[in-house]
Order: C-alpha cells, then structure tokens, then sequence
C-alpha cells in the first residue's frame, strides 16, 4: 500500500467519523419492542400471511410518522407454521429474551390458547388474531382478541332469518376445525334467538359432491332455510349442488367464504341470493360516507393493496385493528409497563377498526358488537350490502 | 462398559453446566425442549438404528402420550402424573397389538403401514371434537409433585434432563445387552439371525414397543411442560422430524439421537434471522450434513477424529 492511499483512506476515515459524530452524540430514543408469533406458513398461512404483511407495513409507517411517544417500533415476528408447540417456544422467547412489551399475534385458535400462559404470566398484553371465543371466555386478565367470533356469525344469520318471518332451519357442516366450531355455536345459540333446528348434515374438508347431504335436507319436515358453517372450498360446492338440485329454500353461508374466490368457485348464477354475515372490509365500496368506517376500510384496502399487490383480506384486518389499538393503548397510557398498557386497551371506547367498532370493558376483551358483522346477499357475482 | 458409562457422564455433565450460560429463562426451555424431544428420538432410534425397521409413525406414540396427559385426569379424574405411566403402558400395548401385523412387512411397505398409523392417530385427534377438543387442541392441569408446582422453563429443564438420561441409559443397555446383540443381528440379515436361532418377530415386536414407550412418556412430559396440546404433536410432519434427528444424529448411535435431536430444534430457533428462507437454510443444513457426515453426526466426527488423532 502506498504512502498516498493510506492518507486518502485516513482522510475519508477522519471525513466519515466527523459526519457520524453528531449522530453519535445525540442518542436515538430506545424502541419499543412489539412481539408477534404468526402462522406465515403451514395450513394457516392464508391468515398468517396477510397478518404478518400488515404489521410490517404499518409499523413502517408508524414510525415513519415518528414512532409512539417519541420512540420508534421495533417489530419481532416469529413463524410458528401452525404448530401449537413452536408457538409457545417462541412465545417464551419473545417474553424471556427479547423482552416484548406486547404481543399481536397468535394466528389460530389453537396457537392462541397455547400461548395465553406465558403472556398471562408475565403480565404483558396479548392481542390475539384467532376467532374462537375460547381465548377470551372465560375472560383472561392479559389476553384480548380482534376477529368476530363464530358464535355472532350464528347470532347475525339467525337474526337474519327471523327477520324474513322463518325460524325451522336445517344445518349443513365442514367436519374440518372451521366448521365444527361454528357448528356447535350455532346449535348452542339456536334455542336464545327462537330458531329450532330441523335436520343436521355433515360433510369432509375434501368431499366433492355433497348433493346427497342437500337432498335429505330438502326432503326434512318443515324446513325453511339452511345455514353451511364451512371454510375452504366445501361451501362453494354445497352451494353449486343446492342450486343444481333446484332448491328454493334461502341458503346462508358464514364469514369463513367471505373472498371473492367464493364466488368465483361456486359461480355466480349458483351463489346468487346467498346471503352471509362479513366483515366491512369485504364491501369497503359500498358502505355509505356516513359510515363511520368507511374512511378506515377504505385507506387500509388502498395502502395494503398498493404495497403488496394483492387483494385484501379481513385477516389482515384482524392485525391492523390489533396493532392500532396496542397503539393507541400505548399513547394513552404513556407507558409501556405491562398492568397499565393492559389497563389503557381495556379502556378502549369507540375505537374504529376495520373489523368494527371496538368498546373493551373488563368483561369484554373483544369489544365488539353485531353491527361489526354486515349482512350482504350476493347479486350477480357481486356482494351487495342489505339495509341493517 | 466404559463407553457406555462415558457417554451417560458426559450426558449428565452437560446437563448439569450448560445452564450457567443460560442468559435468560427462554435457553431453559429451548433446552428442556431439546431433552424431552430427544427422549422421544432415542426410543426411535432403538427400533430404527438397533433393530433397523423404520418408522414414520412415530409421532401418533407421542400424541397418544400427550393426549393420555389431558383426557386422564379429564374424563377419569385422574392425578395428572399418573397418567404418565398410564400414557406409556397404553402406548405400549397399541404398538404390541398393531406391531404384529405391522412387523411382518419389510422396507417400504413397513415404512408404509407406520406412516398409515400416524395418520390415524392424527386424524382421529383431530376429529374426535368432542372427546379430544379437535384441531384447536385442549388443556392440561399443571401437575403436582409431592406438593411442587413445576412452573416455568427451568423446572422443566431439570425434569426433562433426568428423564433423559434414564432414557439415554436403558437404550444403551438395551443395545449391550444380548437382546440388543439380537436386533442388531436382525438388522444386519433377518435370515442369518433366524438361522442362529433369533425369534426374529418377537424382537422386532419387542423394539417397537419400547419405541412407542418412549414416545410416549415424551409426549408426555412435553404436554405437561405445555400445559396444552394440540393434533400437531402427532402429526405426519412430527414423525419425518423423529427420523430425520435419528438419521442425521446417526443411526447407530444413541448419543446420536440426542445430537440429532438438538439440531432439529435448536436450528430453527437460530435460523429466525432469516425470516422467509428459514425453511430452505434449514433444509440446505440437513442436505449438507447428510453428504458430509454420511453416516451421521456423532458417528461421523468419530471417524473424523480418529483418523486424525489431535
């Protein structure tokens, strides 16, 4: 090395250190750590995808915008693939080693409910992702949740079907998790909303013709309209047979269809006059101006579909209305100490999501009511929303 | 008897000091996850590197440890800790009574009939909603040892490890002793050993069963140290990762089936920072243990070592 270049490189050196010294001296406020623990691949990753996409965009824009309280967010997701056992490993990891303030994540009831313990334990707020209404009832001192819960599909179908004068109605099930879950809280609230149910069918995640299943319930005493909780792909062929086989009893599918995909499988001619409960953000469109959500919806859809290219999905939404309320919590309590964080998302009024409207009390760690669920019918190959 | 003895104490000895490195309590439970999924690798490792019969199925054994775990003190009220035996011994006789038809096949169909068996047992957890919570899987109670309450990753660390070495030391009897001698006959030609003399079919019935033992009580430590448990645990994909840490450990050997099992779960724990490319980094590190160390892990650095004394 020559005499010259060493005295370039030691001026560059000197210029370098001379330019990073005020950056040096004025010390950058520690980040606030957030945990998440998704299912970003295995069977669940149509949910934990766009849940993992979602946080990482918009802590991005958070602490583009200056962070929370005057520190920047500093995101850890781990992927669990679904397994229940992973998940709670990384879940002590997140408590033990990175030691998280809080957590938004827990993509499947079962990863959920593995995870409680350890958050419950150490005292830090545990935003869960999953729907089952076991996470939060009985009501756990730390841990919240965002989605519906299967049993207020059942209560907003049911609601539905009284109000066009039926109550005798027949039951189609998925034997897969989706539907067994939301099966059996539809039989549990049956009885309250003054529906009786006539006759029960099942079929298997991977059956390709229900037809069978859908004649012995056209041929059941008395029967008045029929209700598939089912995911994946088993509702669009149930609704294809119901409407081969010619039946003209009002069919009602779940929350679990609510993607564009449905229709698409089932065809639109079949899925026409199908109703079901979603969520606003399927028909983030249609909803009115005056609809509170509507501004909410509407720039979630347009900035994740801008970022990712790909058509939103309410999971998605489920981890923004997560992340915002542990914000706002955050802002509100000016603290990040697990007992006062849990008590600022407790205190949670009138928060607008893009799951609904979120009101957290002690007894209610959801905080959301029937109106989150909008009733919509699908009318040539498009969702329409129905006045509720 | 000196190897044997050597391999116990280095065992214990790392049992014993490894956590005065141990920054934070989430090493205690990465590391108790180690021992308890190692438990259930040595007893795969008898039944696959002693007696030479693969298995695929070796996951449902431990699903019907977990699960023995949850629906004992559930549905017969139960103290949760005798339920671990009662977990083993039920595991036990399933492999005793699906093993003889099983065990009459060889290689791929044997291989076949397991995989079919895991399947089962998976499908039957995750169905059964009533009985067995279904997918979204199902509590617990934490245990209670003569008034303790093991609670937390380093209570488990300990457990986990002595349950371990127990292990770690009946497998290696086992494979001194003149039944081991037999399986290992049988594994090299079943005709040879018959024709010395060997009842080949009670042997191999003989390994299967320890093998579901031990998956068992692995199962059912895990669930334990869980508190939850899900059809995960004895799903077709926790079944391909016992053979994979017995295969990549060593067959051979039974120290290699407790080095195959830390690899299996401490990789993915130190390949988060890759996020995305964790899966292909991991299967990239599986691919080139295999073409590099042939034989396996411990085996293979054996050899290493011999051939170039230090």
């Amino acid at each position: 090395m020559s005499l010259g270049m060493i005295l370039r490189r030691g001026v560059i050196a000197a210029g370098a250190f001379l330019l990073a010294a005020p950056a040096l001296a004025q010390r950058a406020p520690e980040p606030i750590r957030i945990g998440a623990v998704l299912s970003v691949t295995g069977p669940a990753s149509f949910l934990g995808d766009p849940e993992d996409k979602t946080l990482r965009l918009y802590v991005n824009r958070i602490n583009q915008a200056g962070g929370v309280n005057g520190r920047p967010l500093q995101l850890i997701i781990y992927d669990d693939a679904g397994d229940a056992n992973r998940a709670r490993t990384f879940a002590t990891r997140l408590v033990e080693d990175d030691r998280v303030v809080a957590m938004v994540g827990g993509t499947t009831t079962g990863t959920t409910l593995a995870m409680r313990p350890v958050f419950e334990d150490a005292r830090i707020p545990f935003i869960s992702l999953a729907g089952g209404i076991e996470i939060i009832d009985p009501v756990q001192p730390f841990t919240f949740k965002t989605p519906h819960t299967d049993r207020m599909a059942c209560e907003k179908i049911f609601a539905d079907i009284r109000a066009r004068g039926l109550t005798r109605v027949g039951m189609i099930s998925g034997t897969d998790g989706f539907g067994q879950s939301m099966r059996g809280q539809c039989v549990r609230v049956a009885g309250a909303a003054g529906i009786t149910i006539v006759a029960e069918e099942s079929y298997g995640p991977r059956d390709s013709d229900m037809t069978p299943q859908l004649t012995r319930l056209r041929n059941a005493q008395g029967i008045e309209a029929v209700v598939n909780p089912g995911f994946g792909q088993g509702p669009a062929i149930v609704t294809r047979g119901y409407h081969q086989l010619g039946i003209r009893l009002p069919l009602y599918q779940s929350h679990g269809v609510a993607s564009r995909e449905f229709i698409n499988l089932a065809t639109p001619a079949a899925a026409e006059g199908v109703r079901l409960p979603a969520a606003a953000l399927l028909i983030a469109e249609q909803l009115p101006t005056s609809d509170p959500q509507h501004q909410v919806v509407l720039d979630y859809k347009a900035a994740f579909e801008r970022e990712f290219n790909q058509p939103v999905s309410t999971f998605g939404g489920h981890a923004y209305d997560g992340l915002m309320i542990l914000v706002e919590a955050m802002r509100r309590a000016n603290s990040t100490d697990g007992t006062r964080l849990r008590d600022a998302i407790r205190a949670t009024r009138g928060f607008v999501g893009t799951g609904g409207i979120v009101n957290m009390s002690a007894t209610d760690h959801m905080g959301l009511d029937l109106s989150a669920f909008r009733m919509v019918e699908i009318r040539n190959g498009d969702w329409a929303l129905l006045g509720n | 008897m000196n190897a044997r003895w050597a391999t116990l104490l280095i065992l214990a000895a790392v049992i014993a000091v490894i956590p005065w490195f141990f920054p934070s309590g989430y090493y205690f439970r990465v590391a108790a996850l180690v021992w308890v999924t190692a438990l259930g690798a040595v007893g795969l490792q008898v039944l696959m590197g002693q007696a030479g019969q693969v298995s695929l199925g070796h996951a449902g054994f431990v699903g019907i440890g977990a699960y023995a775990m949850a629906l004992g003190p559930k549905y017969l009220g139960l103290p949760v800790l005798a339920c671990l035996p009662l977990g083993a011994v039920l595991a036990g006789l399933i492999a005793f009574l699906v093993g003889r038809p099983i065990l009459r096949l060889k290689g791929h169909y044997l291989a076949v009939a397991t995989l079919g068996f895991g399947i089962l047992v998976a499908l039957v957890l995750v169905s059964e909603i009533a009985i067995t919570g279904g997918p979204d899987g199902i509590r617990i109670p934490r245990p209670e040892i003569f008034g303790w309450r093991p609670r937390g990753g380093e209570a488990w660390y300990w457990i986990n490890g002595a349950a371990l070495l127990i292990g770690v030391w009946l497998a290696l009897n086992i494979q001194h002793s003149p039944s081991g001698r037999a399986l290992a006959a049988l594994h090299d030609s079943e005709v040879a050993a018959r024709t010395i003399g060997i009842d080949v079919a009670r042997h191999k019935l003989r390994a299967f069963v320890i093998a579901a033992v031990y998956g068992a009580v692995a199962g059912g430590l895990m669930a334990m140290m869980n508190g939850f448990v899900t059809p995960d645990a004895a799903g077709f994909l926790q079944s391909v990762e016992y053979v994979t840490m017995v295969v990549i450990g060593g067959l051979a050997s039974v120290p290699g089936a407790v080095v195959g099992a830390a690899a299996l779960v401490l990789l993915p724990q130190a390949l988060t920072v890759f996020h995305e490319y964790e899966h292909a980094v991991l299967g990239l590190l599986i691919m080139l243990f295999m073409i590099f160390l042939r034989v396996g892990i411990v085996p293979g650095l054996a050899t290493l070592l011999r051939r170039r004394p230090a």
